[in-house]
């Protein structure tokens, strides 16, 4: 018999690490027509990790994204970045983005200032212009104008306009050995996920036929790529919750998969027929324009969802990821011996 | 082991390449002609990021003999452009993130050409079916689907 | 002026992707590049005995053979810096690896390899973490005396508190007790795990890597190869997928150490059968909470217990054994907390890090907890996560500050796109007061 249930589950992701002491560089270098160069250190595992960190420096440096050339390529001259784990990037290296494009600026306002015999504080920025506060008139530059006379020199004095950032959320804190207090985390993000089964009480087969995950982010920098990540992460939710053990005989080690025939990842048939996401902002202090971080958060919710529903249709709870058919069959078993 | 010679059409031009009886299609395209678009992800015929269209057919390139490709047709990803201008499922694909990683891709791309080049309308469901035997750790499952959706509703 | 962050917009290197242009480690072919494969131990635990490779070497097509002999700087690696490249004495678990045999191509490899001469005294393994924890155990790590972590000298549990449980449990109308077990799990990334290593003009080692966190493998690859950071070229950036796995070092150290001592291009790539069987995984975790509730739902006290199994090395798995205990509350205001938490070492693969690592376990687990919670108290299970999700300035088990709450924002959105009426007290209600 097929029967259906629907369960939920509220849960959280923290982004960062734990402790804190999590750094990430930045750098942005003014080429010589006019765009900006800017050097990441987070690999991008398909995230897009690139495309955002781009995002926020055209914000910062107010011009058009066209403007801006991206790559993450690690080699000698690359950036520090811890790495892209524990949903640090969204959260850590925008402000190294940003504080690279801050000191960029300084030193555009500095060559500027020079060229003009004028004050750098009386250097302003308007997108692609720059001008002396006061005599905008007379006194104003694009950026193609200063590329070109900082890189090529000529009538002008000659630059390198390179900026660079770093930031961590805080220096690290080690747990106190008594209390275990640890007062220092990144952000924190949330989830709320809603799935719709149908059990097999014949086979034990658990069937995910509609599911719903709302994630807050802080701000979504870049919803499509928010939506993947949240489509994205109920692969491993799904696995988690239903069919995924590389030791299917658990302890028996000798018997684990070998191939991923036999290793029981969704498939596009397993993905619920039905799948909504939603994204809900709640700015966070610490990010910037209030960007928390959550991609891997998006595989936590749906198991204990799943869990809850298969409870809500056949009456008993799993204790045990994953909820194999083998699982279902004996809970339903051990229900009915007591019954 | 002895060599033999392997003639085919790769991406509409004729190829001829040096291969011993037991490579296969994707070891003779990845690492004797450096097309790297088809993936390996498994070896073992399993993930389907190996894809390629065999005379239009979809075929696991891991599990085919390179030798049983003699004179007939092998198109790659590296295929699909014409002319310099992307595919109309490449550009959905692009516009609508349908990837992550992108790992998968490759293989993705060309299951869903064929499925087009079958039924140039499918539902939902016979995406979901055909698609079946490629896999995407990413979890792009939905954008895969609808990319393909768009494009056979002509906005590609 | 346009506003950038917010914007949908594709990815700035999708057509890399798409066009299957995009670079990965494995195509990346070289001329003249040698391949390796790793001997990898048949048995759970034991002693190497005897290893005779001299058959191996001999092959026709061999260039060379690599074991811990072979490793200028130190044999270590690891997040806790106690994995050998090469084991050369004390085998930890199944697949661990031995050696390594370096030729002009992998068949090669794996003819080389069935001539090894491998002895090892065979142990009794112990795969259990309860039993790894009982008096008398098989030990995992030679020269220690028992099979847990020890998070200081002495100190094999982490204590995390917040107000006083047993007061809190006083108090409570109800407690639930429930003891959850979590998946291992494997990351299967479709990009495999792969390494290409070479020695550049200036005579500096080039590795091409999948890693996720240059600088973290950076550190303990210097470590091994016994040369300065600025001697390693370590180019990444693009990888087909990670999901945590590529946080740890699978392929870079084999192929650096071939490159380095034969001075030729080496492309190292584990076989998805060597990755699902012997690469690191999402450790276990059992989990057991006693959870103190009031009649009106208010949650008053959680105690939990918490047993992660690291496998044979020690990996991340103790800071995640702390993280998962700092969050395994849920995003809940409980005012009484205690978590004891244990890292406890088996002869399997090393657990390490995986998307959602060290969260999920948690949260997949509470969420359940929670559900029985409800289910005993006959209430709605929104109005338990309603009532107790945490507002801003709520503080969580390690004494964290909570600031931007955002868990009743995510579950009216929730139930509004899944269709579901929620009554309007609690629809009122915000993350930014109670
Ligand atoms: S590589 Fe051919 S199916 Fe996976
Ligand atoms: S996009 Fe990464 S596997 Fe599909």
């Amino acid at each position: 018999m097929k029967k259906k249930g629907v369960g939920m589950s509220c849960v959280l992701h923290p982004t960062g690490n734990k402790g804190a002491g999590d750094p990430s560089q930045a750098a942005i270098q003014l080429k010589p027509d006019g765009t900006f160069a800017l050097l990441v250190g987070a690999v991008d595992i398909g995230q897009g990790s690139n495309t955002i960190l781009r995002q926020f420096a055209a914000d910062a440096l107010g011009v058009p994204i066209e403007k801006i050339l991206v790559s993450n390529f690690a080699d000698d001259f690359a950036p520090l970045c811890l790495g892209s784990f524990a949903s640090r990037v969204t959260l850590i290296d925008p402000h190294a983005v940003v504080n690279a494009v801050e000191d960029l600026k300084r030193r555009i306002r500095e060559w500027v200032a020079n060229e003009w015999e004028a004050n750098p504080e009386d250097i302003e920025f308007d997108g692609e212009t720059v001008y002396l506060r006061g005599d905008r008139e007379r006194r104003s530059m694009t950026m193609d104008q200063i590329a070109a006379g900082a890189n090529f020199g000529g009538g002008y004095n000659p630059g390198f306009l390179v900026g660079t950032g770093a930031w961590q959320p805080a220096k690290f804190h080690a747990h106190d050995p008594e209390t275990g207090e640890m007062p220092a985390v990144g952000a924190i993000s949330f989830g709320c996920c809603i799935a719709e089964v149908e059990v097999d009480t014949e086979t034990g087969v658990v069937d995910v036929t509609r599911l719903v995950q709302v994630w807050e982010v802080g701000k979504a920098v870049n919803p499509l790529l928010v939506r993947a990540q949240i489509n994205g992460g109920l692969h491993i939710g799904m696995g988690y919750a239903l069919t995924e053990s590389s030791y299917p005989y658990w302890p028996t080690e000798d018997y684990a998969p070998e191939k991923l025939g036999d290793y029981f990842m969704p498939t596009f048939l397993d993905y619920p027929p039905e799948l909504i996401y939603g994204i809900e902002e709640v700015p966070h202090p610490a990010g910037v324009q209030g960007a928390k971080g959550f991609s891997e958060g998006s595989s936590n919710g749906p198991p204990p969802a799943i869990i809850a529903a298969i409870h809500d249709a056949i009456g008993v709870w799993i204790d045990t990821y994953p909820a194999t058919p083998e699982v279902i069959l004996k809970a339903l078993e051990a229900k009915k011996a007591s019954e | 082991m002895k060599q033999q010679v392997l003639t085919f059409i790769l991406n509409g031009e004729e190829v001829a390449v040096l291969v011993t009886p037991t490579e296969t299609l994707l070891d003779v395209l990845r690492e004797r002609l450096q097309i790297t678009g088809p993936k390996r992800g498994c070896d073992d015929g399993e993930c389907g990021a190996c894809t390629v269209l065999l005379d239009g057919e979809p075929v696991r390139s891991c599990l085919t003999l390179a030798l049983t490709v003699e004179g007939r047709t092998v198109t790659t990803v590296e295929g699909l452009m014409v002319k310099g201008e992307l595919d109309r499922l490449q550009k959905a694909f692009y516009e609508r993130g349908a990837f992550q990683c992108g790992f998968c891709t490759p293989g993705m791309l060309m299951v869903a050409k064929s499925l087009l080049a079958k039924n140039p309308n499918p539902s939902r469901d016979e995406i979901r079916s055909y698609m079946a035997g490629n896999l995407c750790r990413c979890g792009s499952y939905e954008e895969i689907i609808e990319a393909i959706q768009a494009v056979a509703a002509g906005e590609y | 002026m346009t506003q950038y962050v917010g914007q949908a917009m594709p990815r700035y290197d999708g057509i890399g992707q798409v066009t299957g242009t995009t670079k990965y480690v494995d195509d990346i072919v070289l001329p003249g590049m040698l391949y390796a494969k790793c001997l990898r131990s048949p048995v759970h635990k034991g002693i190497i005995r005897h290893l005779d490779l001299s058959a191996a070497e001999r092959t026709p097509g061999v260039v060379g053979v690599l074991t811990a002999q072979d490793v200028p700087g130190q044999n270590i690696y690891g997040a806790s810096g106690d994995q050998p490249v090469f084991n050369p004495d004390h085998i930890r678990y199944k697949g661990e690896r031995i050696a390594a045999v370096v030729a002009v191509d992998e068949d090669t490899c794996m003819e080389a390899l069935e001539k090894v001469k491998l002895e090892i005294e065979e142990q009794e393994p112990v795969f259990d973490m309860f039993e790894a924890m009982k008096p008398g155990a098989p030990i995992v790590r030679p020269g220690t005396t028992h099979n847990l972590h020890e998070y200081m000298p002495g100190m094999t549990t982490r204590v995390i508190k917040l107000g006083d449980v047993e007061q809190g449990f006083a108090e409570a109308d109800l407690i639930i007790e429930g003891r959850y077990q979590t998946t291992q799990q494997d990351h299967a990334p479709i990009e495999p795990h792969v390494s290409v290593a070479y020695l550049d003009p200036a005579n500096r080692l080039v590795i091409h890597t999948v890693s996720q966190c240059l600088y973290f493998h950076l550190s303990q690859l210097v470590r091994v190869f016994g040369l300065p950071m600025s001697q390693i070229r370590y180019i990444g950036g693009t990888i087909g997928g990670g999901f945590g796995g590529k946080n740890d070092i699978h392929a870079d150290h084999v192929a650096g150490l071939a490159a380095l001592k034969f001075r030729k291009p080496v492309k190292y790539r584990e076989t998805r059968r060597e990755d699902l069987r012997y690469s690191g995984k999402r450790g276990v975790f059992v989990m057991e909470y006693k959870t103190g509730v009031k009649k009106d739902g208010r949650l008053v006290a959680n105690h939990i217990k918490e047993y992660h199994d690291t496998g044979a090395y020690g990996g991340f798995s103790a800071y995640a054994t702390e993280k998962c205990g700092m969050f395994a509350s849920g995003p809940y205001w409980i005012p009484n907390i205690l978590v004891e938490a244990k890292t406890i070492y088996t002869n399997k693969v090393v657990s390490i890090s995986m998307r959602g690592f060290a969260i999920i376990n948690g949260q997949s687990t509470m969420e359940i907890q929670m559900g029985k919670i409800a289910e005993a108290l006959g209430m709605d299970p929104w109005e338990l996560r309603f009532i107790n999700a945490w507002r801003d300035g709520d503080m969580g088990a390690s004494r964290y500050i909570v600031r931007g709450a955002g868990a009743l924002e995510a579950m009216k959105k929730a139930a509004e796109l899944a269709g579901v009426q929620l009554p309007a007290h609690l629809m009122a209600m915000s993350s930014r007061r109670r």
